[in-house]
């Protein structure tokens, strides 16, 4: 099976000016709602604890706040979580338990949850399931505790500075290899091409007020590896294409270079998306949003590949003597 | 005749493709409960153990499926969670205190198999169960007792050397403010203490006419804080083994956060009671000259300073601390013989030199235990509501709580071994006990996060990951032969491959596998066929321009190759920044996608060439099934 019987002669680079005016919009949204909604951290960079519940049956949210409020925890955030026998409590770091300190919280709500239940967990060291004593006999826990994380505020603000240079140093160190290998208009080209992606990215997270967790952050920095992928892909051909097509003139090397790739583009991003859709589907719940930017981040690196990267090296005036000394290069290093 | 593969290259796969398989077969063996037997506080096990273990177990027809002893362990399998939980609670009371007694799951591999380093991947903790806390030592207190030992030492020197200060006194910065009565005698006051204390340097700049401004060198302070924390990593091991958990980690991050991972742990609230309870104890002379007059009038004259006990009385005390937890070898409760709780507590040389000189020279007075703890609050105003800073941040405060214990009267002169009286309760003595035998922590911690995930997610977890890999493995497959015919066979026998080298990779190194480094997995099956898209379009293009199957073959692979190459490496950088930045789970992301991106350049270029040479090769051909 082919996708197309030959190579296709699309005129990608005519219709970079439509190109530019999608891109342009999806930026501005995306922009727009960083600036306006802002994103909705998860306690990775707030701070703060969140508890994720079990419950034997079906559970009522408004129960356990309700619970939850009678009992000193005002701050407390509820809401199902995957199945409507779970659910996910959420507190500020500015919560405080009875004596002060943040990190006993997360007890402190199985405490209370447990009450009209009747049971109290017993320090046990049962690998499988948590046990407690409810009238004088000791059983399994009917609500059991999932999981729990504390995060202080102090490693909150570092991981969110942390975040951010990451992504600065990932793509310092790309420009910094494609200007080497190639030119410093493809790398000047690849990074406006993953800026683009990483801003569309984040800005969706914003724009549809997802959680942005340090999941998401890991996803954004896989995507930029990703989308960078594919222009190489595309980067290297158009390199190899000057070397070839004499006669031609650059936008019809670079439209050549681009339908080339094109099958293989399609195609990577296809089995790329197949993956990522059984982890949104599968995956569970806790790599939810992880699997979300990865969705799409692939579908925004997949078109900007094409419609971004190419344009911005044209725009920036490559010419076929620009490749003539890196060709040589290129050769020589070649493995 | 092209496309015959050479001799080396065939080497090369079959080696890399055996080691392979061998080591990712542990992880097909599954695990049985059991348990874990060390000797506490690092203690080793004696030779007979073994035997007494195996008698006690057959004595009360206790079922086990293997018994084994290596340095530092002894290993029981068993068939089932029930015979687990009713032998630990048996071997425990059989075995009594000088053992620590852990519930695990062990590794069914032959030995042999983990005698040579093939074991199973190791889960981390959302994918087992269990807890992650990160630490953050208190630097600040750790210096400043240093500096308030040195404020001593020289109050002490220069009465020796005669020379008469008004004060001196440790500043809140960390610097420390002598200031000399006679201004003649600054030079030498200097010149003394320049020559008797290294640590110390003089800031001259700051210094006026008669005060000296003294502060600690900073490569004494790196030191402290090197010592601070490697004393904190050791007493946090020695706490975390009373709590009996196989396999547990305690590691230093950075340069003042100390990581603590429990796997297998239900119940985190004992766990944080024991480790984040930042005490320290220290022992101080009460002031008995002036403690009568200081209450009354609510003041502490200079060296000393008033402190409350638990129930709000109050006391004053030397700021000298004679010694601190650090110093204390053992300690154990028991009831004295009129029933009252006590704490026996062994001291080391040092200590025992300094308790006796001072016990000796103080019999009649009192010595005060104190208990020092630190709390992280958040700053409120006068309602009660929290006070913000610029970003929207509550502010946070950290307080230093310090409590008297118990001051009992010197009866004689005490030495190594003496005991505490006068101490609430049985329970409260007990749990003393245990801080001061576990280890004081040089610095106060603070816990600063947790991350806790109970056994029946982390199970879910490995299920729904485990689907994932599987489910996201068969589409592409299946799209991939639909696609690619003969050559989409190639393409998901290098992808099944890949799968195994992953798994071996993780194993042989032994890095955590946790939840995102699972989805590294799912997102490398997708991405890891990419190579062999990229060279099957090209072997399709070669033929479209003509070329012969075999050449065709030959240059798409060839041409094929600087490009993934260039694809992957960018990729690589990614990943390897990821790694740099990343923390726990993050990390597992990183390590599974850059070992990911490695084994795939092996299986799609050079496994995958040596299959389609294997099916193509050394022929003549008419058409490629591609």
């Amino acid at each position: 099976m082919q996708l197309f019987r030959k190579i296709t002669a699309f005129d990608f680079l005519g219709w970079r000016k439509t190109a530019m005016i999608i891109s342009g919009f999806l930026i501005v949204v995306s922009i727009a709602s960083l600036v306006f909604r802002g994103l909705n951290f998860g306690i990775d960079f707030t701070g703060g604890t969140l508890v994720e519940v079990g419950y034997p049956d079906a559970v009522e949210v408004e129960e356990a706040r309700d619970l939850l409020i009678g009992n000193g925890l005002e701050d407390a955030v509820v809401q199902h979580f995957g199945t409507p026998q779970d659910i996910l409590v959420r507190l500020p770091s500015i919560a405080l338990s009875e004596d002060g300190g943040a990190v006993k919280l997360s007890s402190r709500v199985m405490e209370v949850l447990r009450q009209p239940y009747d049971e109290t967990l017993i320090d046990t060291s049962s690998l499988s399931t948590q046990q407690c004593v409810s009238g004088g006999t000791v059983s399994d826990c009917r609500i059991q505790m999932r999981r729990v994380e504390f995060v202080g505020p102090q490693i909150g603000d570092e991981l969110a500075n942390q975040g951010g240079l990451a992504v600065l140093y990932a793509l310092l160190g790309i420009l910094i290899y494609v200007t080497f290998r190639f030119e410093w208009r493809f790398a000047v080209g690849s990074i406006v091409a993953l800026i683009h992606d990483v801003v569309i990215t984040v800005g969706m997270f914003a724009l549809l007020q997802l959680e942005f967790s340090l999941p998401v952050l890991a996803a954004v920095l896989a995507v930029i590896g990703y989308s960078l992928n594919d222009t190489i892909v595309v980067c290297d051909r158009i390199r190899e294409n000057f070397r070839k097509m004499r006669k031609s003139d650059v936008i019809e090397i670079m439209n050549r270079a681009i339908n080339q790739t094109l099958p293989r583009t399609l195609l990577t991003s296809l089995t790329t998306l197949l993956v990522i859709i059984t982890l949104l589907t599968l995956g569970g719940e806790v790599i939810r949003g992880f699997s979300f930017a990865l969705l799409i981040g692939v579908l925004i690196g997949t078109y900007s590949s094409i419609f971004v990267a190419s344009p911005t090296i044209l725009v920036l005036g490559i010419k076929r003597e620009d490749m003539l000394p890196v060709q040589k290069e290129g050769k020589s290093a070649e493995p | 005749m092209l496309n015959q593969t050479e001799w080396w290259r065939y080497l090369i796969v079959t080696v890399v493709v055996a080691v392979g398989i061998f080591y990712a077969v542990p992880n097909l063996f599954g695990s049985d409960p059991g348990i874990q037997i060390r000797g506490a506080r690092g203690l080793s096990l004696d030779s007979n153990l073994l035997g007494r273990v195996e008698a006690i177990l057959s004595n009360n027809e206790i079922a086990f499926k293997s018994l084994s002893q290596d340095e530092n362990n002894i290993k029981i399998h068993f068939d089932e969670t029930a015979t687990q939980l009713k032998s630990k609670k048996l071997l425990e009371s059989e075995l009594g205190n000088s053992y620590s007694l852990a519930l695990t799951l062990l590794p069914n591999a032959p030995d042999w198999m983990s005698d040579i380093g093939a074991l199973p991947m190791y889960l981390g903790l959302d994918l087992r169960g269990g807890v992650h806390f990160l630490l953050q030592v208190d630097m600040d207190s750790a210096i400043q007792r240093q500096v308030q030992n040195a404020v001593d030492g020289i109050r002490s020197t220069l009465r020796e050397e005669r020379i008469r200060y008004r004060r001196i006194v440790a500043n809140e910065d960390g610097t420390i403010l002598a200031d000399i009565r006679n201004p003649e005698q600054r030079k030498e006051a200097s010149d003394i203490l320049e020559r008797d204390f290294l640590e110390l340097q003089i800031d001259n700049a700051a210094s006026n006419e008669a005060a000296l401004v003294i502060s600690l060198r900073p490569e004494r302070i790196d030191e402290i804080r090197e010592a601070a924390l490697e004393q904190n990593r050791v007493a946090l091991r020695n706490r975390v083994d009373q709590l009996g958990v196989a396999e547990p980690i305690v590691q230093q991050q950075g340069a003042d956060r100390i990581i603590v991972q429990l796997p297998g742990v239900q119940d985190t609230a004992r766990a944080k009671e024991i480790l984040g309870r930042a005490a320290t104890l220290e022992m101080r002379m009460v002031d008995e000259e002036n403690n009568a007059a200081a209450l009354e009038a609510s003041q502490s004259p200079p060296g000393s300073r008033l402190y409350r006990f638990r129930d709000g009385r109050r006391i004053l005390l030397e700021k000298r601390v004679i010694y601190s937890g650090d110093n204390i070898i053992d300690a154990a409760a028991s009831l004295d013989h009129n029933g009252g709780p006590i704490v026996s507590i062994t001291l080391d040389s040092t200590a025992a030199t300094i308790n006796s000189r001072i016990t000796g020279e103080n019999i009649g007075n009192r010595m005060a235990v104190v208990y020092q703890e630190i709390v992280s609050r958040i700053r409120t105003d006068d309602d009660g509501s929290p006070i913000l800073n610029d970003q929207g941040l509550p502010e946070r405060m950290t307080e230093r709580v310090e409590e008297v214990l118990t001051a009992p009267v010197i009866r004689a002169q005490l030495g190594k071994r003496y005991q505490i009286e006068g101490i609430g309760s049985i329970n409260e003595a007990r749990d003393l006990a245990l801080m001061l035998r576990a280890g004081a922590l040089a610095a106060p911690v603070e816990i600063i996060e947790e991350r806790t995930v109970g056994p029946s997610l982390g199970q879910a977890n490995i299920d729904q990951g485990v689907l994932s890999v599987i489910a996201g493995l068969i589409l592409v497959m299946v799209f991939m032969i639909v696609y690619y015919r003969i050559f989409g066979v190639v393409a998901l026998t290098a992808l099944s491959l890949n799968l195994v080298l992953i798994v071996s990779v993780l194993s042989l190194l032994q890095a955590t596998l946790t939840l995102p480094g699972v989805a590294g997995i799912v997102l490398t099956v997708g991405m890891a066929v990419d190579a062999n898209v990229l060279i099957f379009e090209r072997i399709r293009e070669e033929i479209r321009n003509g070329n012969t199957p075999q050449a065709s073959i030959h240059l798409g692979y060839d041409r094929a190759l600087s490009t993934i190459v260039d694809a992957n490496i960018t990729t690589l950088i990614a990943a390897l920044v990821l790694f740099n930045f990343g923390t726990g789970p993050i990390k597992g992301f990183a390590v599974t996608l850059s070992i990911g991106i490695l084994t795939s350049m092996f299986t799609a270029i050079l496994f995958s060439r040596v299959i389609v040479n294997g099916i193509y090769g050394g022929k003549i051909v008419k058409r490629l099934s591609i």
